[in-house]
């Protein structure tokens, strides 16, 4: 759609609703229209409860592919809870409940003959502690691919995940040294090399530089714009800069009270992440961003 | 001044009041726990002491390898056939029975399974001696198979509980992680989990086999008509063994008998010294290991 005439003067939200429909025009801030790549995942109305608490209520939004998806918002507002039930990481929980429906390219997450296994080979996850195997840096990497019969290749493969990963010069000379030796930012990278490894489909990231220094988190970030196209990733973070610096599209969650006796998180607003840091419309997210709150 | 106080803060800072009795029956509380200490050591002591003394001179090359009346050899050759089968036989059972609580059971079914674990390590040896009389010798004949199956049940709960303890200590993130990348729990189990814990299940099944080394009861019923004259290598037959030899010979009216189960008495309780604290030394080492993980 690259050929429309006049671009509109001001941003222009033609999308009819996120979470409806496969493909959407946007009209993006160099008043070029493009077309929105195709919808992963797709959260329909999800609410998710411990036992007899609700950790998170109403939640629907779009997930496209080849995008880096922030999930923001203050402690406890279920981001990442929200991020968990992407990949099924909850039902490791014996009080999970989730209510609404998750598709997951148009297969919903949820029923009865999905197995989680196969799910989360497709889905891969990095988390907030980095937590290498206590294996070598080249076994750390080669772990699931030898597991799920990738065999052929093998070292290309690690060499590639960890060139993917923007580790394979720091380690190159010591592949089968112990990966507990390397420091955390390195831990994590190589976390995400693992996840790689295997070639998924979605990366979901839990906070993945809350536990390193600065300069990680730089590394983190750089990585991540290098990994962005190639998988749809999904980022939980306490640092909005972070969403800022990385993210395509920012959704922020908060704590809201509606009528139930105590507030449950749900999602506020999700939107480009220019317009969620640069004009949001929900007052509460203008009070978050702007540090008023949070 | 108030008078509640019930001292007077300006005073020197020594004793006052009922402070000397207290301090005295303090003190006298701290030496009764430290004689109790002294004395559980001293117990093994005197026992390594007296083992040593009397068992010291009966040990030679000939004692070691010869049938009776001048060795042992067909023994302790007997005992570790026997020893060997029952490990074989209770180290995966135990093994098993540790993932299962460690990684697949739920809250009310641990609490079952461990329950049973604690009550079969409390299980008298004779009972199991009893039961397997019962099921695999009696209107059948003695056998170490038989000798072997006692010797397994007595050794699966100390396994089964030990291997737990090391199991639950491996981080839930690893298996956070391999779950994460879509292999399915048994891989993970083989090849992230086990490799973690498996100094802790080496040390559990180490010291299993030094305490079902010397169980005398189950043996007696199995395997307890035996010619110590000659070496026996089929487990099907009752095999010659050490704690056995060592009842029977105390039992006869013979000085000589009496040295020889002093030597025996000091090869079997060496053997459980040095694997128990082989095996302590390992599992400290593994720990270390795991801590820094």
């Amino acid at each position: 759609m690259s050929g429309e005439p006049t671009p509109p003067p001001t941003r222009l939200r033609i999308r009819s609703d996120d979470g409806v429909g496969g493909v959407a025009a946007t009209g993006s801030a160099d008043g070029h229209w493009r077309v929105a790549p195709e919808v992963v995942f797709d959260s329909r109305d999800v609410s998710v409860f411990y036992g007899a608490k609700q950790a998170l209520t109403g939640v629907s939004l779009a997930i496209r592919r080849g995008q880096i998806t922030a999930l923001i918002g203050p402690s406890g507002c279920g981001k990442t809870t929200f991020l968990r039930s992407l990949n099924r990481m909850n039902d490791s929980v014996p009080s999970f409940r989730i209510e609404g429906q998750v598709l997951y390219h148009g297969h919903d997450l949820y029923a009865g003959n999905v197995d989680r296994v196969e799910v989360r080979r497709r889905i891969g996850m990095v988390f907030q502690k980095p937590n290498p195997f206590p294996k070598s840096i080249y076994d750390n990497v080669a772990w699931a691919p030898r597991n799920l019969g990738l065999k052929a290749g093998l070292a290309d493969r690690v060499e590639q995940a960890l060139r993917g990963a923007a580790l394979w010069d720091e380690v190159k000379d010591r592949l089968k040294d112990s990966a507990l030796g390397l420091s955390g930012g390195q831990q994590q990278r190589l976390c995400i090399a693992r996840a790689i490894a295997i070639e998924p489909d979605v990366l979901l990231l839990d906070e993945p530089a809350s536990a390193l220094d600065p300069i990680a988190t730089a590394a983190i970030e750089e990585l991540m714009h290098s990994l962005k196209g190639r998988f749809t990733i999904v980022i939980v973070t306490h640092n909005m800069q972070q969403a800022a610096r990385v993210a395509d599209r920012t959704a922020f969650f908060s704590l809201a009270s509606l009528g139930a006796e105590r507030p449950v998180g749900t999602l506020i607003e999700f939107d480009d992440t220019a317009t969620i840091f640069g004009g949001p419309r929900d007052p509460r997210t203008r009070d978050y961003v702007s540090g008023r709150f949070g | 001044m108030s008078d509640q106080a019930g001292f007077d803060p300006t005073a020197p800072l020594t004793a006052s009041g009922n402070l000397p009795r207290r301090r005295a029956l303090s003190r006298g509380a701290e030496l009764a726990a430290t004689a109790a200490a002294v004395l559980a050591v001293g117990v093994l002591a005197v026992v390594v002491y007296t083992v040593v003394a009397r068992g010291a001179k009966a040990i030679d090359w000939s004692f070691l390898v010869e049938g009776a009346p001048a060795g042992i050899g067909p023994e302790l050759v007997g005992t570790a056939i026997i020893v060997a089968i029952a490990t074989l036989i209770a180290m995966p059972v135990g093994v098993l029975i540790a993932l299962y609580l460690s990684e697949y059971a739920g809250g009310r079914a641990t609490q079952l399974v461990k329950l049973t674990m604690d009550v079969m390590n409390g299980l008298p040896s004779i009972i199991i001696g009893l039961f397997i009389f019962g099921l695999l010798v009696n209107h059948r004949q003695q056998s170490g198979i038989a000798a072997s199956v006692a010797l397994a049940i007595i050794m699966v709960p100390p396994i089964a509980r030990g291997s737990q303890e090391v199991l639950a200590l491996v981080p839930g993130a690893q298996r956070e992680a391999a779950d994460a990348l879509g292999v399915s729990r048994w891989r993970s189990v083989l090849t992230v989990v086990l490799p973690s814990a498996v100094g802790g299940i080496v040390t559990a099944t180490v010291l299993s086999v030094a305490r079902a080394a010397g169980e005398t009861a189950p043996l007696i019923f199995a395997t307890s008509v035996f010619d110590p004259t000659r070496y026996s290598f089929n487990p099907l037959e009752a095999l010659p063994n050490v704690p056995v030899r060592v009842f029977t010979l105390s039992e006869e009216a013979n000085p000589e008998g009496f040295t020889e189960a002093w030597g025996l008495s000091l090869l079997l309780i060496s053997f459980i010294l040095f694997a128990s604290l082989g095996a302590r030394a390992l599992l400290a080492r593994s720990r270390r290991k795991m801590e820094s993980a």
